[in-house]
């Protein structure tokens, strides 16, 4: 911290959004936008090790081609909650409902979201559905994989597809509402002069998403409740056999689940663009491409869901119009990792810990972006898809890319939603294990992928081996460095020194108020330019 | 071959073009990774704060640059796209002297029937250097046919027909994966493909006779069903005759006309009523329940067996519908 940055800095309120009401009730009744990001912190924290606990299980069973510790059986249950636990209970909600449930009132002047009541519901909504997820696990586990393809998943497995089922269903609810809430809230409680084109690219992004969250969720919806009845009823939707279609179910999954794979970045790429110009002390290279880009993103996503199915029997012809749309789909995306390149020209840039995760986040999120245009042409999918090529590139994609900036954002604004600093030395180690760990378990699944090793595999060829063991020796790493975290950042809260309203000397209207904010967000009104004026002194 | 060079090898008339494709892409993201990598280096380098690089003359209209980088992608991805394009439809489209093997897939093993009668479970047994159409269905959920060597993988569903092709280039036996997930003994569903000389299999073929050829099985089920109590030649119901239906053109009650393909078959047998042929009352029983995926494959070879590859017949529907009138 600069010694000008020291002057500014002014004793945290006794008054903070933590302070006042205290207890269990108070915070349970909450409609205050920081705690319920608070709650759902806690929730999207607990998800996260019990998904990394699956995921580690899977690793130490791949040691060994015979996959020795786990039984088959309990390998597909181990890699199904895996899946379901850190696709709908960590990622989607990750950033949105945290960082954006945190911010997205401050970033614009608001004093709370537009519905503040609607927002707590969500929360109850998400952890409810988390309900029937730990409950599925605890009757005894699922084993459908968590993309539940039928008709495996309706009329064939004896587990406990309906309780995960109505989990999803329910927790999806939390996703549509959180995106309602976020739209109007930034239609509607801008504050005056905050135009469209001032707003941060993290506010756009959470507009972006938000249109996702409630364009495709009704439709995940839809069809796990027609999963739900043909288990039920044996109403004939998807099973052959009674007279349906297990294509459809695919389109309709995958209707959604493309979608929500940008629900999962577009977050991540708002948190980095935040970053980065942070720490180079520049403006954001070509903002307004980068709104573009992340409209064309948004938009373009919801027609390319059937890459998924090009080897699915799938028509030939719509193989080739979903092919080229991903393709088209990946230049937005490349537009965005040369902007943030070319943010860094010219600056005066520190290597602070969140500057590290957002630098660690476009390398790897490129390559998971790379490795997808291989994907998206049908011709290399035919060999590749359903191994585990595809699983290190979604893997890059979501770990490397989301997973990185989500951990990015906490860092950045640590100081300000706690209104303590962590340590620096600490914060830095971590990010760089992390980003060594995370190559190290996912670069040889490329190979393997290469090699033609089927994902969801329990036992696997001898050949296969060494590519295996060394994936579970950086996932062990990988473990490690998400724990350290977890670690340094409840001692901060402890022990950590005071941060400052605006330890980074950032430009965003959330670094005018205090650190930790006000319950009403702003004790005096906050000054609005354009985003990212770091070529301007601080208001 | 062994290790790992019967999973990389490339096996199959296209595997060579795959890895082409392939190795191309992986060369352009490598350079385009390597490029923004070095430029995020040198940058993070040459611009730390406190160096004293020149920092003056930034970028006033970003347009022109913005624009460079987003056509030179679009122009490399649309080239790349039709690479793919053309390589897609020739792995999709078998050729027209392909032999049809039959594939039945179920929780969780692979079985095979050649056209002369001989099934095997978890191996197939394929010439060296003639195309080969595998015509595949599932008994239960879906599955998928995988075999790296040959680069050629296709999912394997119920209810329906899917299909593969390959032209095996290299002598040996190549693994088999099942690589759509399908329940407890996913990972154990695999086999393997031997390919031999053409001589070889033309004796291994004598060696493993069935009862008779798909074709004969076809027809033994076609009379013990009852089938050819009212499709066949003497029979006094009014039924379609089916000899030369295959490929036919069919005129169907709706007044659509369909071409009498694996699909249209199978339906008819298990939905009649689903497209019924012109002309004809919906008297038809469904067979769904009484035969098994194999028998249905058998029934279907022994029908494409009567098909006449002459000059093209007129189509069945308008023909009946004429008698009819």
């Amino acid at each position: 911290m600069s010694t000008s940055d020291a002057a500014l800095a002014i004793p945290s309120p006794s008054r903070s959004f933590w302070n006042g009401d205290y207890g269990l009730r108070a915070w349970l009744t909450t409609r205050d936008h920081k705690r319920i990001a608070i709650l759902y912190a806690l929730g999207i924290t607990g998800f996260f090790f019990l998904g990394g606990a699956a995921a580690t299980l899977i690793r130490v069973n791949l040691i060994e081609p015979t996959g020795s510790l786990l039984t088959a059986e309990t390998y597909n249950k181990a890699f199904t909650f895996h899946g379901v636990v850190m696709v709908w209970f960590f990622l989607i909600p990750s950033i949105p409902a945290t960082l954006g449930n945190f911010l997205l009132p401050l970033m614009i002047g608001a004093r709370d979201v537009a519905f503040p009541r609607l927002n707590l519901a969500s929360w109850y909504l998400y952890i409810c559905g988390g309900l029937f997820a730990v409950a599925s696990l605890l009757a005894g586990g699922v084993d459908t994989g968590w993309t539940f393809y039928t008709p495996f998943s309706t009329m064939f497995s004896n587990s406990n597809v309906f309780l995960v089922v109505i989990g999803v269903f329910v927790t999806g609810f939390a996703s549509i509402l959180t995106g309602l809430n976020f739209i109007v809230t930034i239609h509607t409680l801008r504050m005056p002069r905050m135009t469209w084109y001032r707003l941060p690219l993290f506010v756009w992004t959470m507009y972006a998403v938000s249109l996702v969250m409630v364009l495709a969720t009704p439709v995940l919806a839809m069809t796990l409740a027609l999963i739900a009845l043909e288990r039920l009823a044996h109403l004939g939707i998807f099973d052959p056999a009674l007279g349906g279609d297990p294509l459809l179910f695919q389109h309709l999954f995958w209707f959604y689940s493309h979608p929500a794979v940008y629900i999962m970045i577009l977050p991540a790429m708002g948190v980095v663009s935040e970053i980065i110009p942070c720490f180079v002390r520049r403006r954001i290279f070509g903002y307004r491409f980068m709104t573009y880009s992340i409209l064309a993103i948004t938009v373009i996503g919801f027609m390319v869901w059937g890459h998924h199915m090009f080897v699915a029997g799938q028509s030939m012809y719509a193989s080739l119009v979903f092919s080229i749309m991903s393709f088209i789909v990946a230049v937005p995306s490349a537009i965005k990792v040369f902007n943030w390149t070319a943010t860094l020209r010219k600056g005066a840039i520190t290597f602070e810990a969140p500057m590290l995760y957002a630098l660690g986040f476009i390398g790897l999120f490129m390559l998971g972006g790379l490795t997808g245009l291989m994907l998206a042409a049908p011709a290399l999918d035919i060999p590749l898809t359903d191994t585990y090529f595809v699983v290190a590139h979604f893997h890059y994609v979501m770990v490397g890319g989301s997973v990185m900036a989500y951990l990015g954002g906490i860092h950045y604004w640590w100081p300000k939603i706690t209104g303590k600093l962590y340590s620096e030395g600490w914060a830095r180690a971590a990010a760089i294990l992390m980003f060594f760990g995370f190559n190290l378990t996912f670069f040889p699944q490329y190979i393997l992928g290469y090699e033609g090793m089927p994902r969801r595999y329990h036992s696997y060829l001898p050949d296969f081996q060494v590519l295996n063991v060394l994936s579970s020796a950086g996932a062990s790493i990988l473990a490690l460095a998400y724990l350290l975290p977890v670690a340094y950042l409840l001692w901060s809260l402890r022990a950590g020194a005071a941060a400052g309203n605006n330890p980074w000397n950032a430009r965003g209207l959330e670094w005018q108020t205090t650190s930790p904010p006000p319950k009403e967000n702003f004790l005096s009104e906050p000054i609005v330019r354009e985003a990212y004026a770091y070529d301007e002194p601080a208001p | 071959m062994s290790g790992l060079g019967r999973l990389l090898t490339d096996a199959s008339s296209l595997a060579p073009q795959v890895d082409g494709l392939f190795w191309f892409m992986t060369a352009l993201c490598g350079a385009v990774a390597l490029g923004v990598i070095c430029a995020i280096v040198y940058y993070s380098i040459h611009y730390r704060s406190g160096s004293n690089a020149n920092r003056s003359g930034t970028l006033a209209n970003t347009l022109p640059v913005e624009l460079t980088w987003t056509l030179i992608p679009s122009v490399l991805f649309v080239g790349v796209f039709i690479w793919s394009l053309f390589l897609f439809v020739k792995m999709h489209t078998p050729p027209a002297d392909a032999q049809t093997i039959y594939i039945v897939a179920k929780q969780w093993m692979w079985k095979a029937q050649h056209a002369g009668g001989q099934r095997e479970i978890n191996t197939l047994h394929v010439p060296l250097g003639e195309p080969i159409r595998l015509t595949m269905t599932s008994e239960d959920v879906i599955h998928s046919f995988f075999v790296p060597a040959f680069r050629v993988k296709q999912d394997v569903l119920p209810g329906r027909y899917t299909q593969l092709w390959f032209m095996a280039t290299k002598l040996g036996s190549y693994p088999l994966f099942c690589a759509e997930y399908c329940g407890l003994d996913h990972s154990k569903m695999g086999g393997e493909i031997v390919v031999m000389r053409p001589a070889q299999f033309a004796l291994w073929l004598e060696g493993h006779l069935g009862a008779g050829t798909l074709a004969a099985q076809g027809a033994a089920l076609f009379r013990a069903h009852g089938c050819s109590g009212c499709h066949g030649a003497n029979a006094s119901i009014h039924a379609p005759d089916l000899d030369g239906l295959y490929g036919r053109s069919v005129q169907l009650a709706g007044g659509s006309q369909v071409i009498a393909d694996d699909r249209y078959i199978r339906d008819s047998i298990l939905l009649p009523d689903k497209e019924r042929v012109a002309g004809y009352e919906p008297l038809m029983p469904s067979f769904s329940g009484q035969l098994s995926e194999e028998d249905l494959l058998a029934l279907l070879a022994y029908l494409k067996s009567t098909s006449i590859a002459t000059s093209e017949p007129p189509a069945i529907g308008s023909e009946s519908t004429h008698e009819h009138e």
